[in-house]
């Protein structure tokens, strides 16, 4: 490793960039595959195939669906405000994306003598053999999820559509206020672990034989973080931004083509985020059984998990119908919020009485 | 009453439904199991290599869309029979009155459901494609 840049050997920046094409090649597969797994699963669910004529089962449905919007017109309604009505697409994927940049999800693995922790915005000094990571990884993740809410309000606004501007105010209403708590819930995580650096929190689960997760010790915040991370990417049954009985599709009633899919790409990509998310925080991150002597099952137990919780999220979309807008106001506001504001205050009195 | 039981109790229903087998029928691969006494398509019943019908008018006068269309004739036995015999389909409501008022059996309905064609005058079934086929 002779070869130095701005004081970092060459590898870094070689591990750097198959990091990050591994993580978005994984995430793009995912969100991919995940359009088709919850099609397969709902329709079972409902005792129904699901797609099965193209390829064996159906597995060539996603890239029969992106070709199918790729060749769809690109339409631009004439009294949109076309800029806005451009970009807001790229709003709403690219902060769903690059979220993905502080997760870990795995340990360190060596390759070729020089060690790579499995987080792309991490580093690793060899000297000390500690991993230094973004240490304010959790807010950098919840500051990404609230500037996905600006692209669906600028689609909702950029339109010029009754049903597109209330999918995106509805949209903006109902993010705002299950932020606040999901953002309440995770702190009682960070009063455990004391830090907000993403690795920390997951070395810190790693206690147990790789099972110390925060989910047994802070099982409420697990369970509302999940509730409101689900209504802040607008999944069923918080999906209002795009009721389609009521809304026609909400904010991307007057797109099409590929601006369309991107809508769904970063709604599917926020679903593995926030998936990521709630692994990396309650489920131990890349922690399991035997992760310290076989490096490689890191990845594979975080890729579980968040398989798992995006099974949990289909699950759910199979079984509950849509929340009046009332209602969700409702739970958002005088059951979560008190909910997660007495949590904090228990976790703090429990854990002044512990230590 | 608790929210939480409810949402529990939906999500057993699905999750138990997910290992259920599924009832689609992959259509054009996989065919129905047409029912014994299904009404489809009707076939003139054959006797002694010829139609039973004996041109009576009674499954015109019964039927209550107004699909058939008979015209008698005189064979060389002078007896009389179907010399034109229709069914327009597009009419037809497959109702199986006319296998109903038959006197001598000479009509009945099959399983044939596909009845789907290009042009109108293909719906119009005569004599020829009426008869049962063997």
């Amino acid at each position: 490793m002779g070869i130095e840049i701005l004081g970092l050997p060459m590898m870094y920046y070689i591990a750097m960039v198959a990091k990050v094409l591994v993580a978005f090649i994984f995430v793009l597969l995912t969100v991919a595959y995940a359009t088709y797994a919850e099609r397969k699963i709902i329709g079972h669910m409902q005792v129904r195939l699901g797609p099965m004529r193209t390829g064996w089962h159906g597995l060539l449905q996603p890239i029969a669906d992106g070709v199918k919007l790729f060749f769809k017109e690109e339409i631009v309604p004439s009294q949109a405000s076309t800029f806005a009505f451009l970009i807001a697409p790229l709003i709403a994927l690219i902060p769903a994306f690059i979220t993905f940049a502080v997760i870990p999800f795995g340990g360190v693995i060596e390759v070729a003598g020089y060690k790579i922790p499995l987080q792309i915005a991490s580093y690793i000094d060899v000297a000390s053999g500690k991993v230094y990571d973004v240490n304010v990884g959790v807010l950098y993740i919840l500051a990404m999820s609230s500037l996905g809410v600006y692209g669906i309000v600028l689609a909702g606004w950029a339109s010029n559509s009754k049903y597109s501007l209330l999918g995106g105010l509805r949209a903006s209403a109902q993010m705002i206020s299950y932020e606040l708590s999901a953002g309440l819930a995770i702190v009682s995580v960070f009063m455990l672990s004391g830090t907000l650096s993403l690795n920390e929190i997951v070395t810190q689960q790693s206690a147990m034989g790789g099972f110390g997760w925060y989910v047994f010790k802070q099982p409420l915040a697990a369970f509302m973080f999940f509730i409101c991370s689900l209504a802040e990417i607008n999944r069923t049954p918080f999906d209002l931004p795009e009721a389609e009985t009521e809304l026609v599709s909400g904010f991307c009633t007057e797109y099409s083509s590929m601006k369309y899919a991107m809508f769904f790409m970063a709604e599917y990509a926020n679903m593995v985020t926030v998936c990521a998310l709630t692994a990396t925080l309650f489920l131990g991150g890349w922690n399991g059984p035997l992760t310290a002597e076989v490096p490689l099952l890191g990845p594979v137990y975080f890729v579980a998990k968040v398989y798992i919780l995006m099974f949990v999220c289909m699950w759910i979309r199979a079984t509950l119908p849509r929340y009046r807008y009332d209602q969700l106001m409702h739970l958002g506001w005088k059951v979560l919020l008190p909910l997660s504001l007495l949590n904090i205050v228990a976790t703090g009195i429990i854990g002044y009485f512990i230590n | 009453m608790n929210p939480i039981t409810p949402i529990i109790n939906g999500l057993k229903i699905t999750l138990s439904h997910l290992f259920k087998k599924p009832v689609t029928l992959q259509y054009p691969t996989e065919r129905p199991k047409v029912a014994q006494r299904f009404r489809g398509l009707h076939a003139l019943n054959v006797s002694h290599n010829k139609a039973k019908c004996v041109a009576c008018y009674l499954c015109p006068t019964v039927c209550p869309a107004k699909c058939i269309t008979v015209e008698a004739g005189e064979d060389a036995n002078h007896d009389k029979y179907a010399a034109k015999y229709e069914i327009d389909m597009l009419r037809c409501i497959f109702c199986g009155y006319c296998v109903e008022a038959c006197p001598v059996d000479a009509i009945k309905m099959t399983g044939e459901f596909e009845l789907a064609n290009y042009r109108r005058q293909d719906f119009i079934y005569t004599k020829e494609r009426l008869l049962e086929k063997k």
